[in-house]
């Protein structure tokens, strides 16, 4: 066992062990920040697949933004001065049944098609130059159509989480 | 039994060495408790939890395919297209949690059933 390879297991651990409390804790605080080791877990990943561009994407956009909005939602919706932040499950048992199935199926898959696929020998090199090429190249008009749903998507959110404002009285 | 045999000491073989089947099994482990999240959880901020879950799983394996079939960029930009709508998605759906709480003071999603009475 390579360092490569130790290193994919400690980001691996780190990843599902955080994302086992996300699912399954009772206290939506703690789900909340197991959920900030998984973003974690998965940039280093991202880091082992040699994406080191979408390494620093996710933890700026995942950790820094997604993360820090769904505390947000957490603190706005539930009651935290009188302890009110654990949470209720509904039924766990077809979901166990149904994620096992999904879970087996998914994993019997891939093993028995990818499991002999080493990487590439290729000299890898920073990707962030190229990406932006690509970007503006071939993918010009899905990022354009991307920033534009990312303007009207957060014009719309501002406007529907303030409260509607009262009628100006004559 | 013997196959059995076999196929286990072909999988502590494999174990070791990290392939592309890591990363994908890895990334199904992951679907897989994202879809545990939606379906049992009431609070409906937990369930966006899940949501996340479900979509760094599928940025994993686009990343995984874009490294191992050759070093192919498209993989990565795919995943940045889907890091941008998960952070409109989660904005979208936090605006609207946050009218449901106004409005029925409570964000369990199996108490919002006001449209089956």
């Amino acid at each position: 066992m390579q360092l490569y390879d130790a290193v994919f297991y400690l980001f691996a651990l780190i990843t599902v062990c955080s994302a086992f409390i996300v699912v399954f804790s009772r206290n939506i605080i703690y789900a909340a920040f197991s959920l900030l080791f998984t973003f974690f877990g998965v940039a280093g990943l991202y880091v082992l697949l040699s994406a080191d561009f979408l390494a620093v994407t996710q933890v700026l956009i995942y950790v820094g933004g997604i993360l820090v909005l769904l505390l947000f939602g957490v603190m706005l919706t539930n009651r935290v001065i009188n302890v009110e932040l654990k949470t209720g499950t509904i039924h766990t048992v077809p979901a166990l049944i149904l994620v096992a199935i999904v879970a087996g199926t998914f994993a019997g898959l891939f093993y028995s098609t990818w499991k002999g696929t080493s990487a590439p020998n290729t000299t890898l090199q920073t990707t962030t130059p190229s990406l932006g090429e690509l970007l503006m190249t071939s993918y010009l008009l899905p990022f354009e159509v991307a920033s534009v749903i990312l303007l009207i998507a957060l014009i719309g959110a501002a406007m529907m989480a303030r409260r509607a404002r009262k009628p100006v009285e004559q | 039994m013997q196959s059995t045999a076999n196929f286990l000491s072909e999988f502590l073989a494999w174990l070791p060495h990290v392939s592309l089947a890591h990363f994908l099994i890895l990334s199904a482990i992951l679907f897989a408790l994202g879809i545990y999240g939606i379906t049992t959880r009431r609070n409906a901020i937990l369930v966006l939890m899940g949501v996340e879950l479900i979509l760094n799983a599928s940025n994993i394996n686009l990343i995984a395919f874009s490294r191992y079939g050759g070093v192919n960029l498209d993989g990565q930009v795919a995943a940045i297209f889907v890091i941008i709508l998960a952070a409109c998605e989660a904005a979208i759906a936090l605006a609207i949690v946050l009218n449901i709480y106004h409005r029925f003071q409570t964000v369990n999603v199996d108490d919002i059933s006001t449209l089956k009475e």
